[in-house]
């Protein structure tokens, strides 16, 4: 079952986010993950869903997301050419030496930052599709990684035309 | 300046509320303040479950919107069963909730609950009122939603120190509905509708299948329209019934669980379902892969999220079933195109009918025809939970759309008693008659005190089997007659109604049904009719869950027939 990227836009206002969350748990889509910030409208936020299911389960998640009076557009992003981002910070072990740079230069190759070095830890600023970030996870768990976080993915469609189809 | 309170009362009537159904508490003193003196009814129930059942009885029967009025915390936990009903039947209700004062909430204070969290899955939409000049234009919003689209409750919080807070009373573009995200679509596609004319002249067994959408979008007479232009026969569900009349000759009554036996094998055998305003419920199509296997869909429903959510749609329409409809009706030609498939119909219907034993014993099917027979075209009739309401749905002579009162999705036992309250409060000039189980009764039986103080008429016939019956149905026919817990002791209800200074009867004799039944129609005021019935009387036919539906259990009865 492909994952879908739904792109959510919706009124910046209080419980928004739970009446979204709770349609999903509650018709048993899952949430594969979340992004939520402000978008380039005054008083609205996109939403940014990843979720998996068959192409009937997806398009009730896109009937039923735009049921909900908050909604204001649903867009299944990954339907069209797409750019997709998620950003994760690794908090790595790293006794000042040998390990350390090697560090340093897994960062390189992947374009990552290190955005705050500890006398025994680095930490590694990431961007990327969910395939990069994996693959830097993976190189950088040899050294001890001691915490990980990351973003829900956000996406948008190629081009210049903005997310025409709404309700 | 004007207060919370007050702009409260004035958008109630600005938006046409005659009647609000309540129950007062300490958030909701304000607002009480206001009704004191207003030109608003309010009635004040026992229990706040009645109260939001109420309104929804008063709004299925009236076609309105129906409010109600609840206190913070345990007055506003009371109200979830009776939206979540509402919900479920897509029926327009306004709910208004007391709320702690804006600087508590979130501290656990004293009668402070979530509501708006609570409720958020069996809302339409809710508010909680964070700012008194939203006030006017949330309360607009809410009945707009409400009323339009698929219809539904919405719930309006309001915190105590909104109530009090004095604003200078302005109504300007603020005032008005904001909601870009919310627009209703009515009109339905004209190819969609093309593709669907084009079916339905070529289909040569073809069905109509009708839910409450019909009755909510008020398309009955172009529903019947339709059918009589096309001599299409009709099945309807619990929902839907009334939107054809009982007794019009292409009615073949309900489908499903509880459905007729020829409304079942029709719709098995069709090569076309027309599906308008319903949702293809599990009770409706037994096993889904074999509903209606044979037939290309044409589904015409408001709610989009409504068309393939159970079952895959040849030609899809979004739009309101009554605008649908009309345009349909001029593109389809007045014939009656498939003679065989008529006569086959006919001959299941003739066949096949409903029955019931004729052993001279008390049956609840024979009160019901019986009560049909009196009324005639007037009333309105509203059932409990459980066989009642399914013997009432097979056996009452519907001549009306919101005839009928009756929880469908949820399935409410303690729903009929205060809908029926609220149906008569709407329908004054009209019998209103509950048909109720003597456990759904008990669920709401304090609202004897309601009919009484106000001399509300509702009449209650008490189908007493001393049985949870339709359990215990279940119990007998999949779980080896083992009655776990079903079983009631004998109550007279009779007398429970006396104590609350209303009239009531016992009848325990067929010969007395007729009598005891007009006594109860010409009497005044509220009364309560317990009819004794055969104690483990069954609903036939019946599907089991999960099956064919047209593999049904029928009753092996040497019988009385309908005719
Ligand atoms: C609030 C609620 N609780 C439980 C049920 C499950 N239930 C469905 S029908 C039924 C029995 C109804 O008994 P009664 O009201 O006496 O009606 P009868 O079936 O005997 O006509 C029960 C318990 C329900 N529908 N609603």
């Amino acid at each position: 079952m492909p994952a879908h990227i739904f792109s959510v836009l919706v009124e910046d206002c209080p419980g928004v986010l739970s009446r979204v969350t709770g349609l999903f748990s509650r018709r048993g889509f899952n949430i594969e993950s979340l992004a939520v910030g402000h978008s380039e409208q005054p008083d609205t936020s996109r939403i940014t869903i990843v979720v998996s299911g068959n192409d009937t389960q997806i398009e009730q998640v896109k009937k039923q997301l735009n049921k909900l009076i908050e909604v204001i557009k649903v867009l299944d992003i990954s339907e069209a050419e797409h750019v997709e981002r998620e950003l994760a910070l690794v908090k790595v072990k790293a006794e000042p030496g040998a390990g350390r740079s090697e560090i340093m230069q897994v960062a390189g190759i992947f374009r990552a930052k290190i955005i705050d070095v500890g006398s025994d830890s680095l930490v590694v600023e990431v961007t990327g599709d969910s395939g990069k970030i994996a693959a830097i996870e993976d190189l950088l768990r040899p050294y001890g990684i001691i915490e990980l976080v990351r973003t829900g993915k956000i996406a948008l469609q190629r081009g210049s035309a903005m997310a025409a189809q709404g309700k | 300046m004007k207060s919370g309170a007050q702009i409260l009362i004035e958008g109630l009537k600005e938006q046409g509320v005659d009647v609000i159904f309540g129950y007062p508490g300490g958030v909701v003193l304000p607002i009480y303040d206001e009704l004191y003196d207003a030109d608003i009814r309010h009635v004040l129930v026992r229990h706040e479950q009645a109260a939001i059942h109420a309104a929804d009885g008063y709004a299925r029967a009236s076609g309105k919107i129906g409010v109600c009025l609840a206190t913070s915390g345990p007055g506003a936990c009371n109200l979830v069963t009776g939206l979540a009903t509402a919900y479920m039947d897509s029926i327009p209700v306004v709910a208004l909730t007391g709320q702690v004062p804006t600087s508590l909430l979130g501290n656990d204070a004293f009668q402070e609950s979530d509501i708006t969290g609570i409720t958020m899955p069996v809302t339409k939409h809710n508010y909680l009122v964070q700012d008194v000049r939203d006030l006017k234009r949330i309360l607009r919003e809410a009945f707009h939603i409400a009323g339009t689209g698929r219809k539904g409750p919405v719930l309006i919080d309001i915190p105590k120190d909104v109530s009090t807070a004095m604003v200078p009373d302005v109504d300007g573009p603020d005032q008005q509905p904001r909601l870009r995200g919310y627009k209703p679509n009515y009109q339905g596609h004209g190819k969609m509708i093309q593709r669907a004319a084009d079916l339905l002249v070529k289909a040569e067994r073809p069905i109509i299948y009708a839910g409450g959408g019909v009755i909510s979008s008020n398309a009955s007479a172009e529903l019947v329209a339709f059918a009589e232009r096309m001599c299409m026969p009709v099945v309807t569900t619990l929902m839907g019934l009334g939107c054809i009349p009982t007794d019009h000759p292409l009615n073949l009554g309900m489908l499903g669980m509880h459905g007729t036996e020829y409304a079942n094998y029709a719709v098995t055998e069709s090569d076309l379902l027309f599906s308008i305003g319903v949702r293809f419920d599990d009770r409706v199509t037994g096993k889904i892969e074999t509903f209606a296997s044979g037939a290309k869909i044409i589904h015409i429903d408001i709610d989009p999220a409504e068309i393939g959510k159970n079952k895959p749609v040849d030609v899809p329409i979004v739009g309101d079933a009554r605008s649908v409809l009309s345009d349909l009706l001029k593109k389809v030609p007045d014939s009656c195109p498939h003679p065989e498939w008529s006569k086959k119909v006919a001959a299941w219907k003739k066949k096949h009918p409903l029955r019931y034993s004729d052993d001279g014993k008390l049956h609840p099917q024979f009160v019901i025809r019986k009560l049909a027979e009196i009324l005639g075209e007037k009333g309105v009739v509203v059932s409990e939970v459980g066989q009642n309401q399914m013997w009432t749905a097979q056996w009452f002579r519907f001549t009306r759309p919101r005839q009928w009162v009756s929880s469908g999705g949820l399935g409410t036992m303690g729903y009929g008693f205060p809908a029926a309250m609220g149906a008569q409060v709407a329908c004054p000039d009209q019998p209103v008659v509950v048909l109720a189980g003597d456990g759904s009764f008990q669920m709401n039986i304090q609202e004897l005190g309601t009919v009484a103080q106000y001399n509300i008429p509702v009449k209650v016939i008490v189908l007493n089997n001393r049985f949870l019956g339709m359990v215990r149905q279940w119990q007998q026919l999949f779980y080896e007659h083992r009655y776990s817990y079903t079983e009631l002791p004998e109550v007279h209800f009779e007398k429970i109604a006396k104590a609350y200074g209303i009239e009531g009867s016992t009848v325990t004799d067929p010969a007395m049904v007729e009598q005891a039944i007009r006594a109860a129609l010409d009497h005044p005021g509220p009364y309560v009719l317990d009819v004794r019935i055969e104690r483990e009387e069954n609903v036939f036919p019946m599907v089991p869950a999960g099956a064919n539906i047209s593999e049904m259990i029928v009753g092996h009865h040497t019988t009385h027939e309908e005719e």
